[in-house]
């Protein structure tokens, strides 16, 4: 089979079969893409989800462009993320055209009140699995815990401060702590 | 212009999407709330529906906002602008910038940037119980989206005492529906 077309609908499957995107996703490309196709090795594999930690975007999304990269060049990569988008595309388009129309519908829209909170249970829940894995010391706290209650604040009060801008400000402090750190440990060791 | 507002607010969700499934949803929230495409209600039915539908949250609702606001030319645009930072980056990473991601100087960003994302979204979370569970109308609080959130979240949380992993967000969002229609409809 043309290679093209098999990377399209391999990642079309995948695209199709994973519910909620993420980590469940992971262990499907690897099955995929490492067992069957043997298209990437598994060291490969770790390394792309190292990767994918440190760039935004889905890690499904980040695979996809990267193996596609790796077997055929752009074309393949773009045509590899193309086919995993392409799915979910489809089925949310057509339920955006309806939503609105079953939300009248009384026993749904009853569904629904009891749906949106079970949403703020995942977010937290998603919230508090990256905080045990995040590293025990002062710095990292103090950056989630101004950040957690900037955001609430934001929140709470309805204040138009962008989510990117606390992201960003923290990134810069980060930085400058270390570029200030840098040369003291230096001069440190030097004498 | 809607088209020129969805792909650029897109790409602002697709440059920070740090963290995951859940880490677009603040930034989403953001723009969507400040561009007034959606009300809030709307976004949260809209985050179950990705949860419960295949493929990437953000990617799901970056599609639904903009067929909402501008049909499927809206919702190709806002598509194409959340995944287009990601395939980028990859691109640069594995083709040119190998070792960039290995830099010190974008390691101490990144050092700031990602305890600053758990905290966004663990604030996103609890506001959203909060404001969902605790609904004042006149001066009386409302009980039952009360008793829901207690249910649902002992429930969840709960659940990985018995087992290891619990149930799963789907299950959660199905039960949480049953539990809508019976507290609301019986």
């Amino acid at each position: 089979m043309n290679l093209l077309f098999d990377l399209f609908l391999t990642f079309a499957k995948i695209g199709l079969f994973t519910f909620g995107g993420g980590y469940a996703m992971i262990a499907l490309i690897e099955n995929t893409c490492v067992e069957k196709k043997q298209w990437i090795t598994h060291d490969e594999m770790m390394n792309i989800t190292v990767v994918a930690e440190s760039t935004p975007g889905p890690i499904a999304i980040n695979c996809a462009t990267y193996v596609g990269y790796k077997q055929k060049g752009f074309v393949g990569s773009l045509i590899a993320t193309v086919g995993m988008i392409l799915p979910s595309f489809c089925i949310i388009f057509a339920i955006s055209r309806f939503l609105d129309h079953y939300l009248e519908i009384t026993w749904i829209a009853h569904a629904f009140q009891g749906i949106k909170i079970a949403v703020g249970i995942l977010i937290l829940d998603a919230a508090i699995k990256m905080l045990q894995k995040m590293q025990k010391k002062p710095m990292p706290r103090a950056f989630m815990l101004c950040a957690f209650a900037a955001m609430l604040l934001i929140n709470i009060f309805h204040v138009r401060i962008s989510s990117i801008i606390l992201m960003l400000t923290c990134g810069l402090i980060s930085l400058i702590v270390f570029m200030v750190k840098k040369p003291a440990a230096k001069g440190g060791a030097g004498k | 212009m809607i088209l020129l507002e969805l792909f650029a607010g897109f790409l602002k969700v697709g440059c920070f999407a740090f963290g995951g499934a859940y880490g677009a949803i603040p930034l989403i929230r953001d723009v969507v709330l400040s561009y007034g495409w959606l009300d809030d209600e709307m976004l949260t039915y809209m985050i179950a529906v990705s949860e419960g539908t295949p493929g990437p949250i953000m990617v799901n609702l970056a599609t639904y906002v903009g067929s909402s606001q501008a049909g499927i030319l809206g919702s190709l645009v806002a598509t194409l602008a959340v995944v287009l930072p990601s395939f980028i980056i990859i691109l640069l990473v594995t083709a040119l910038l190998k070792t960039a991601l290995k830099n010190p100087y974008v390691q101490a960003a990144l050092r700031g940037l990602k305890p600053c994302m758990i905290g966004i979204i663990l604030a996103t979370g609890v506001y959203m119980i909060i404001r969902n569970g605790i609904v004042i109308q006149g001066s009386a609080m409302l009980i039952r989206p009360l008793i829901l959130t207690f249910v649902l979240g002992a429930i969840y949380f709960g659940s990985r005492k018995i087992r290891k992993n619990g149930i799963s967000p789907i299950l959660l969002i199905c039960l949480s529906a049953v539990a809508g229609i019976a507290t609301y409809g019986l």
